[in-house]
């Protein structure tokens, strides 16, 4: 099995101006530009070199514990009573998430570069400590970007943070979440653009960063392509991941996209409900706009101001979504669901219950899609779902949302 | 329906400052800080103390080229109600009650796009603002704005930056009119000590590529950075440090405060010419 990036599945999509479709592109101030494009050389060179590919496969296998196992979900799909559920084990991952895969990836590219300083945002803090953990691996300063509420809701992750040697500044602007750290994140980068690498975490920002994250990510997908295979010997017939920016979703997705007959699935965090406005659910309910440095759907009024976005889950309470996504909505190749926190929270107890896996909140989410559509199929259908990380960041949240006191 | 040739007011402006051998101060104001009716008052306040031209701020929640103050004064105005089409009456105010200065607005891409680009230009064009820079939406995206500018006969301002390459200058120079906005260092808005040193060379570096006049902005906080800077550029941009003084000002006081502030940058250059 090929762990690493191989040329062949990679997509024509981005151009080169870092477009899918009228979404992506490249919306940044001035200074950035050079930094860019410096960027953009430097990860196509990688990207060819056999010895950046193998250094990358190397640390995906012995370091993350790569591949991860595809497990089958038996008495859960039994409970459900519908199609066979399968789960894509990112939890399992070093670290906890999938967020690992990426980090590895830029972060030997910013080692490769030269940039003896990493930045990164983080919401819930699992690619905070992915960035923190690669960044003391490699032997890189880092400094991660978190929004004040996040920090309070993921004391644990800022603690792990810190162990790790990463500096954790808080963002007190705008809604404290997501949003506002990648906006901090980037004042830092144009400040200290000539010495710092900027890390973003998921399919969004500025081109190449949607094609580089989905390029890094892409190994969970090729793994579970060989991996159904092997287990029942054809492909299944849906995959399921949730989205925030949507690179665990983009990470399984990509390596399917042109077998037209897997339906692809995105969960939404639609936190109270749409029609209550406290929700996350980009694809949903947003419009077509420019955020963070790229165009894709956004959460916004009808002034174009950014809308702040909710959800019982930090990773996926971002009012943004990678453009590629927006390019799969639009051309109808994957379809996007709006799970509420309630839909999201009785999923999270049913995988604990049935199989003996705690979840995180935001796979928790696909977990949730992933029974309502095995419910309405047969039982010789097979159904994966990206497990994208394991719960126990999540324990006070959980706790706190059904009134147990720890 | 026939149209004048457009002539620009910018072009007008930066003639007579060459002429008369002056830089220009342009004060940067978000539209609608500290109260949603301030600028009307202050704009021309900012006139009287000898602003060559004004750059009006269009709020956006996100401002992620901008420092504290600019991000608390977009905050402050989105908190008062202000919205594109509010920035875009208060600029025809202004013109109503004889402003006539160039007014140049600087808003991010989003609350633009979602105006409409075509109408957003097309008022400007009515209501006679001049000029439009966009922190967000550098030469390589700017095709459909730069083409709407060109039809209106409204001028698209660059910004340009000590790390741009001699390519990007080149691209620049293809596409830019009015001015070109030349940012001091890399970082973002907001009021420091002392000019970055390399500023000399960057502007030098700039002026072999780009024939335009060049207007120097980001940190541009006192009379000594004006008086530097008038061996260098064409003018300079001042956003936080007014914004600050305007902030702590007393609501009676902040139009006196923002006039005297002009008048205070520019005491180098009034006293040295008589």
């Amino acid at each position: 099995m090929t762990l690493g990036m191989s040329p062949r599945r990679i997509s024509p999509l981005p151009d080169e101006r870092g477009r899918f479709g009228q979404f992506g592109g490249i919306y940044a101030p001035v200074t950035l530009l050079p930094a860019i494009e410096e960027l953009i050389d430097a990860y196509q060179e990688a990207r060819q070199d056999p010895a950046f590919q193998a250094e990358f496969e190397r640390l995906l296998r012995h370091y993350v514990g790569r591949p991860t196992p595809l497990y089958h979900a038996a008495k859960l799909s039994r409970e459900v009573g519908g199609a066979q559920i399968l789960l894509k084990r990112e939890d399992l991952a070093h670290t906890g998430a999938h967020k690992i895969n990426n980090a590895i990836g830029q972060g030997l590219l910013a080692q490769r570069m030269g940039k003896p300083r990493v930045i990164a945002e983080t919401g819930a803090g699992q690619h905070g400590v992915a960035t923190a953990t690669v960044c003391a691996m490699l032997g890189l300063e880092c400094v991660v970007y978190m929004g004040e509420l996040d920090i309070q809701r993921q004391a644990l992750n800022v603690f792990r943070m810190k162990l790790l040697g990463a500096e954790v500044r808080p963002v007190t602007s705008g809604s404290r979440t997501l949003k506002d750290a990648m906006n901090e994140a980037i004042r830092d980068w144009v400040t200290n653009v000539r010495t710092t690498y900027y890390l973003i975490g998921s399919v969004a920002g500025m081109h190449p960063y949607p094609m580089m994250v989905r390029d890094f990510q892409s190994v969970i997908g090729r793994e579970t392509r060989q991996q159904v295979l092997d287990l029942c010997g054809r492909l299944p017939d849906a995959i399921v991941a949730c989205v925030g920016g949507g690179s665990n979703a983009m990470g399984i997705f990509h390596p399917f996209l042109e077998d037209d007959k897997v339906e692809l699935h995105g969960a939404e965090a639609a936190g109270e409900g749409i029609e209550s406005g406290r929700h996350a659910a980009t694809l949903t309910a947003g419009r077509v706009g420019v955020l963070h440095g790229s165009r894709s759907y956004v959460l916004q009024d009808e002034d174009g101001q950014i809308l702040e976005a909710h959800s019982i889950s930090a990773g996926l309470d971002y009012p943004g979504v990678g453009p590629e996504h927006s390019y799969l909505k639009e051309t109808g190749r994957a379809t996007y669901h709006p799970i509420t926190d309630r839909e999201a929270l009785e999923a999270f107890q049913l995988l604990c219950r049935t199989e003996g896996i705690i979840p995180a909140l935001e796979p928790a989410h696909a977990i949730a899609l992933a029974v309502r559509l095995a419910a309405q199929r047969r039982p010789d259908e097979i159904i994966v779902v990206n497990l994208s990380g394991r719960g126990d960041k999540d324990m006070h949240t959980v706790a706190q949302a059904v009134g147990v006191r720890l | 329906m026939s149209r004048a040739i457009p002539v620009s007011r910018l072009a007008e402006t930066f003639e007579r400052l060459r002429s008369r051998r002056e830089i220009g101060i342009i004060p940067y104001l978000t539209v609608g800080f500290p109260a949603r009716e301030s600028t009307l008052q202050i704009v021309p306040a900012l006139v009287e103390g000898g602003a060559a031209a004004i750059e009006l701020g269009i709020p956006f929640s996100d401002p992620l080229a901008d420092g504290a103050t600019i991000q608390r004064s977009s905050q402050l105005a989105l908190a008062n109600g202000v919205t594109v089409r509010f920035c875009l009456e208060t600029a025809a105010e202004l013109r109503g009650a004889g402003v006539d200065v160039p007014l140049v607005f600087m808003g991010y891409f989003n609350p633009l796009l979602q105006f409409g680009l075509e109408r957003f230009v097309s008022m400007c064009a009515e209501i006679g603002v001049d000029g439009l820079i966009v922190p967000d939406l550098p030469p390589v995206e700017s095709g459909e704005l730069a083409d709407l500018c060109r039809q209106f006969g409204r001028d698209l301002i660059f910004m340009v930056a000590p790390t741009s390459t001699d390519a990007h200058l080149e691209e620049v120079a293809r596409q830019a009119s009015g001015f070109v906005y030349c940012v001091s260092l890399t970082g973002v808005t907001g009021a420091r000590e002392r000019l970055d040193e390399g500023v000399g060379p960057f502007l030098a570096r700039v002026r072999r590529h780009l024939g335009l006049p060049l207007a120097l902005g980001f940190g541009i906080a006192r009379p000594e950075h004006v008086r530097e800077a008038a061996a260098l550029a064409d003018a300079v941009v001042v956003g936080s440090a007014l914004i600050d003084r305007i902030g702590q000002a007393a609501s009676d006081r902040q139009a006196a405060a923002a006039r005297s502030f002009i008048e205070w940058l520019r005491s180098p250059l009034t006293s040295s010419t008589g």
